[in-house]
């Protein structure tokens, strides 16, 4: 075992669909990408609630957490999701968003701590990028 | 931040059930953190009261599913809950897509049940070692059940299973290849083996493939595997194999277990040595530049890496010797 090898940390991501949309394709790029790139996703599947995306977060140690949602529900499901985060401790958790989000819903999820909202048509390697640069240093 | 950690509390809170507590343990073990010796020497004195399945088996045969109904029945008898699921990690990528949970969603709020997705990190062994010490974890922590999944594809699938009391090997018919697609292995360290997918046409003569394999391959005295047929959609034999699981597990309390143990830890203490002597052997002729020496010298074919091993060994013995 070299040395290189001995102490590897791998970035964990949770990609949740938070609500009752089922289009999680997009989902499943970001997820495919994010492994591509390194890291361990683990997907949520669909129709999560925001009690169980926090809970997975938690029982698996994630650093990042990326939400895809297309059913308009963003405001009042990452408020919720961002509130039980605090509430269980996962303060240093990044949370990142995509799905259909209007431009300017952004700015106050944003101040909820949604660190940023990715729209369709955002290049993976944007996104693999952003997340190297945002997961915690831990 | 690892380094700020009380291992002591963290342990504490692992043996309290706290799920913060262990989500990091089990980050620190599978991390490698300097910590890690530490926390699994703490809470080594404290495993094994739980019965520890191994589930593996071809991709495809409904192994998640099948868990998820096997937990749900265990939670309706009262008994706690620990998975390990595990997933292949990329040799390209270094990344993994951990994919079991979404067969378990409905356990996810269970507050009697932990689920934790590992990517195997492709370590030599290391498979064994971080999967072994999480189910170890979540025994720590007080469940009565921990059930380890992986897919049963090479060495160290089979390795990790060795950490299970009950190993449990889960089929589906029509999958291709049918009984030459079991690896070699997994036919003689199956104790039960599951037909999922009952509802199949073809599932029957399955399981008399596999009962007739078994006649010809067992020579075990004692445990006598055997076939259960399963539908994880529908529910059908859930029952029938927690009953299984149950008799192996009284089987083993009988006595066979502690030999079986015994190997298991001979193994691991193996294990450990090669590691850490290599380590220590590694590591010391790399500060010295000699790593670099040695490996120009096989290089230009001066040398061989075996004559080059040897060579480094009894320069290290004869040093040893001489303090």
């Amino acid at each position: 075992m070299s040395r290189k090898e001995k102490k590897e940390r791998k970035i964990r991501v949770v990609i949740a669909k938070p609500g009752l949309d089922s289009h999680d394709r997009g989902a499943k790029v970001v997820a495919r990408a994010l492994r591509d790139a390194g890291m361990e996703v683990i997907y949520t599947g669909l129709r999560q609630t925001p009690e169980q995306i926090v809970e997975t977060a938690l029982q698996e140690d994630v650093d990042v957490i990326g939400l895809s949602i297309l059913s308009g529900a963003h405001n009042t499901l990452f408020p919720r999701i961002m509130q039980l985060l605090k509430k269980k401790g996962l303060n240093d958790v990044l949370v990142f968003a995509g799905g259909i989000i209007p431009q300017e819903d952004v700015p106050a999820l944003k101040k909820r701590g949604v660190k940023e909202v990715f729209g369709p048509g955002t290049p993976t390697t944007t996104l693999v990028e952003f997340v190297k640069e945002n997961a915690p240093k831990r | 931040m690892p380094l700020l950690t009380n291992i002591k509390q963290l342990v504490n809170g692992v043996q309290k059930g706290d799920k913060r507590s262990i989500a990091k343990t089990i980050s620190i073990i599978e991390n490698n953190e300097p910590e890690a010796q530490k926390v699994i020497s703490l809470l080594y004195p404290k495993i094994g009261k739980a019965h520890i399945l191994g589930i593996t088996g071809p991709p495809g045969a409904g192994k998640s599913t099948l868990i998820e109904k096997l937990v749900k029945e265990l939670r309706n008898r009262g008994k706690t809950v620990g998975v390990v699921a595990v997933d292949p990690t990329s040799p390209f990528s270094g990344g993994a897509f951990l994919g079991d949970r979404v067969r378990m969603q409905d356990l996810s709020l269970d507050p009697g049940v932990y689920i934790r997705s590992m990517a195997t990190r492709n370590h030599p062994g290391g498979l064994a070692r971080a999967t072994k010490d999480a189910a170890r974890v979540l025994d720590a922590s007080g469940k009565d059940i921990v059930i380890v999944e992986t897919v049963g594809a090479g060495q160290s699938e089979v390795d990790v299973v060795k950490v299970a009391h009950t190993i449990i090997v889960a089929l589906a018919p029509g999958l291709g290849d049918d009984i030459q697609a079991i690896k070699a292995g997994q036919m003689e360290i199956g104790d039960i083996f599951v037909v999922n997918k009952a509802d199949r046409e073809n599932a029957n003569k399955t399981v008399s493939d596999i009962e007739a394999m078994l006649e010809m391959t067992t020579e075990k005295k004692g445990w006598k595997p055997l076939v259960v047929k399963t539908s994880a959609l529908t529910g059908e034999g859930i029952a029938e194999l927690l009953e299984r699981i149950e008799e192996h597990r009284k089987y083993l309390k009988k006595g066979v277990i502690d030999e079986r143990r015994k190997e298991r830890i001979e193994d691991e203490l193996v294990e450990a040595l090669t590691q850490k002597i290599t380590e220590s052997i590694v590591n010391g002729l790399k500060q010295k530049g000699e790593w670099n020496k040695l490996t120009l010298k096989i290089l230009s074919r001066e040398t061989d890496p075996y004559s080059a091993a040897d060579k480094l060994l009894s320069k290290r013995l004869k040093t040893a010797r001489k303090r």
